[in-house]
Parts: structure tokens; C-alpha cells; sequence
């Protein structure tokens, strides 16, 4: 039954928020928040389906596009962020 | 529709539901990032392909099924592109991967 | 971004306008797919934004460097079919690692010389070692892949090379 799969993948979901929570660094949040995301696309197309809404697909793959631009924004932030923080120790132990 | 296609789908979906769970619960128990890495992944690959096309074994031949086919491309496109770039982000930020992460309950090497 | 499209010398050359009429060919092809509707208006609205994704691509240098070197072919689906093959394998092998009573790890990183494929194949050797669970590509460098294995047989499978010699063997003449 579709049942079956939306209740697998919610609970999966949960799992997935309870990582990001726990954390412990924000390369494990962030990995969690990509797994909800990709999760939500398969809930979203089963949804589609169990409730007889084709048009919910097109969702999907919105979700899905910006889930993918999402994770590389949030990577590049703690990057640079990472990268500054550095450059301010080095400049403060010098 | 017809019946074989329609035992064929569920069972897909099934087993794709199953998948999705494992991976959950393996990016929950699992030790260390690059670990969890591995469980994220079973979710992304092998769910994705089961559920998706479990779908569209019920959509049949429709407009539906080619869409989804292009989610299930996109999604297996990106997803190992997003892994790379978390996985070299964390390197990067000095997450080291190896033996020694496993904290303590490594007992192969 | 560093970008400075304006001093890129144009490479409009006839190799490369098969390349274009793809590139466009699948945007409206996408635009017709998720849009549905045979309107005038849409249809306007279609072709204006496939220009402009076409003149950004254009800009970004897309046409520059042959993403299109990746062929469709029988021999790809050859290997896509194994690579599924693969995934299920592997998946099951993780599975197994995820649901055992105690979690018996033996994670390790191998490196793997890419050395002879062409960039577009190191690209794909790189996603099919992460698209199979209980493997990731952690980094690309000067034609050497760093590779995280969760298990040993994992790495072992890795170290062999025959996912290398498939990924070769596609674009093989």
C-alpha cells in the first residue's frame, strides 16, 4: 500500500530531524537536512499518487531542484565562513 | 490494470519503504559523519530507485511516469554531487575520515 | 564567482553547434513537458526563458568545455544495468551492517589512479562509487580519487578496479 511507503519515509524523516538536532557538527546537520529534503521528493510523488493528484509531481521536482541549490548554498556559507574564522586566528596569533 | 504489474509495484514500494527506513536508522546509529554518509546514501540511490519506480509501474504509460523518471534521473545525478561537496566541505574543515573514528567499537583491524 | 565572459573569445565553431541545438532541444523539450499548455502566450513565455537559459549557458562557458562528450549509447545502459546491480549488492551489504545487532565498522580511505580515463569518465567513476552505498568519493585530484569504504570488502571491491574498467570501457572505440 502507499500507506506502507509514507509512513517509512516519515518516520525516516523523523529520524532524519532528530540528527540534525543532535547535531554533533554542522556537516552532520546539514547531511541530515539534504536526507529530509530528498525524502520529502519521494513523500511528495507518493502523496501524488495516494491522494490522485498528478500535479503534486511537478512539486516534487521543484523541491527536489531546490533542495540540491540548497545544500550547495549552506556548504559554500560554512565555508567561507570557515575560511574567515582561520584568516581572523591567523591575523590574531601574528 | 493489470495484476502482475500491480503485485510487481507494490512490492517495489514495499521494499523501497524498507530501504528508506534502514537508512534512517543507520544515519541515526551510525558513529561519525562519513558513516552516516554511507546510510544517507542507501536512502538517496537505492530508495529512490525503488519507490520511484514502483510508482510508475501504477502511473503506467502517462505523462506521469516520464516526469517521474526525470525525478529519479535529477535526484540520482545530484545526489552524489551533493555528497561530494559536503564530504570535501567536512575534509575541509578538518573532519579527518578513518580507521580510528569509529570511537572504540572498531574490533576489524 | 570570478567570471569574465565578455574578454572569452567566442567559440562558435561547427563542432560545437550540434552541442547548442541539443542543449535547446532539451530545454523546450522540458518546457512543453511540464508546461502542457499550447497557448500563444505560454508558448512565448517558453521560448523567451530557453533563450535566455541558452544565452546564460552560453555565458557561464557551458559550450567550452564538452560536457557533451558523454555519449548515449548501448554500452551506457550496459552499464547503468551493472551499476544498478551494484547498488543492490551493496545496498543489502550496508543494510546488513546498519541492522546487525553490534555495529562491527571497518571504515577505510583508498585511492584509486584515474589516471587514463578522460575528465567526463572520472566524473561518472566518481558518482557510481558514491551512488553505491558503503562507498564515497571524498575528494578529486590530479586524476586520483579518495575513496571512503565503509567495509572492508568495500574497499577491496574499490582496489580491484572493475568499476573503473566498466566506466573505460564505455567510451572504448
Amino acid at each position: 500500500m502507499y500507506y506502507v511507503v509514507t509512513l517509512a519515509t516519515l518516520v525516516t524523516m523523523a529520524l532524519a530531524l532528530a540528527r540534525a538536532v543532535m547535531g554533533p557538527t554542522v556537516y552532520d546537520r546539514v547531511l541530515a537536512v539534504n536526507m529530509f529534503g530528498t525524502k520529502t521528493v519521494l513523500l511528495v510523488s507518493v502523496i501524488a499518487f495516494l491522494f490522485g493528484r498528478p500535479d503534486f509531481i511537478d512539486l516534487a521536482l521543484a523541491y527536489a531542484l531546490i533542495n540540491f541549490i540548497g545544500v550547495f548554498a549552506v556548504l559554500e556559507f560554512f565555508r567561507t565562513r570557515a575560511v574567515r574564522r582561520e584568516a581572523d586566528e591567523g591575523a590574531g596569533r601574528r | 490494470m493489470n495484476a502482475v504489474l500491480d503485485v510487481a509495484s507494490w512490492v517495489l514500494l514495499t521494499l523501497g519503504g524498507i530501504s528508506v527506513l534502514i537508512g534512517g536508522i543507520g544515519a541515526l546509529r551510525l558513529p561519525d559523519l562519513f558513516t552516516r554518509m554511507h546510510a544517507a546514501s542507501i536512502t538517496d540511490s537505492i530508495g529512490a530507485i525503488l519507490v520511484l519506480t514502483g510508482i510508475m509501474l501504477q502511473a503506467g504509460l502517462s505523462l506521469a511516469t516520464i516526469k517521474l523518471a526525470a525525478i529519479l534521473l535529477f535526484l540520482l545525478l545530484t545526489s552524489p554531487t551533493a555528497s561530494n561537496a559536503l564530504a570535501a566541505a567536512a575534509m575541509l574543515a578538518g573532519n579527518k575520515p578513518g580507521i580510528d573514528t569509529t570511537g572504540g567499537k572498531d574490533d576489524a583491524q | 564567482m570570478k567570471t569574465s565572459p565578455n574578454q572569452r573569445p567566442a567559440p562558435a565553431g561547427a563542432g560545437h553547434s550540434r552541442a547548442h541545438l541539443m542543449f535547446i532541444a532539451l530545454l523546450i523539450a522540458a518546457w512543453v513537458l511540464w508546461s502542457g499548455m499550447f497557448k500563444p502566450l505560454l508558448l512565448g513565455l517558453g521560448a523567451f526563458s530557453c533563450a535566455v537559459a541558452g544565452y546564460i549557458a552560453v555565458r557561464m562557458g557551458y559550450f567550452d568545455t564538452r560536457v557533451f562528450a558523454l555519449r548515449f549509447n548501448l554500452r551506457l545502459l550496459r552499464f547503468w544495468a551493472w551499476l544498478l546491480k551494484e547498488i543492490v549488492k551493496s545496498s543489502l551489504e550496508v543494510a546488513r551492517v546498519v541492522l546487525a545487532r553490534e555495529l562491527r565498522l571497518s571504515t577505510r580511505v583508498v585511492e584509486v589512479d584515474t589516471g587514463r580515463l578522460s575528465p567526463v569518465d572520472q566524473v561518472v567513476l566518481g558518482n557510481s562509487i558514491t551512488l553505491a552505498p558503503g562507498t564515497l568519493t571524498l575528494a578529486a585530484s590530479d586524476g586520483r580519487l579518495l575513496v571512503h569504504a565503509l567495509t572492508a570488502d568495500g574497499a577491496r571491491a574499490i582496489e580491484d578496479g572493475e568499476m573503473l574498467r566498466r566506466v573505460a570501457a564505455v567510451h572504448e572505440d
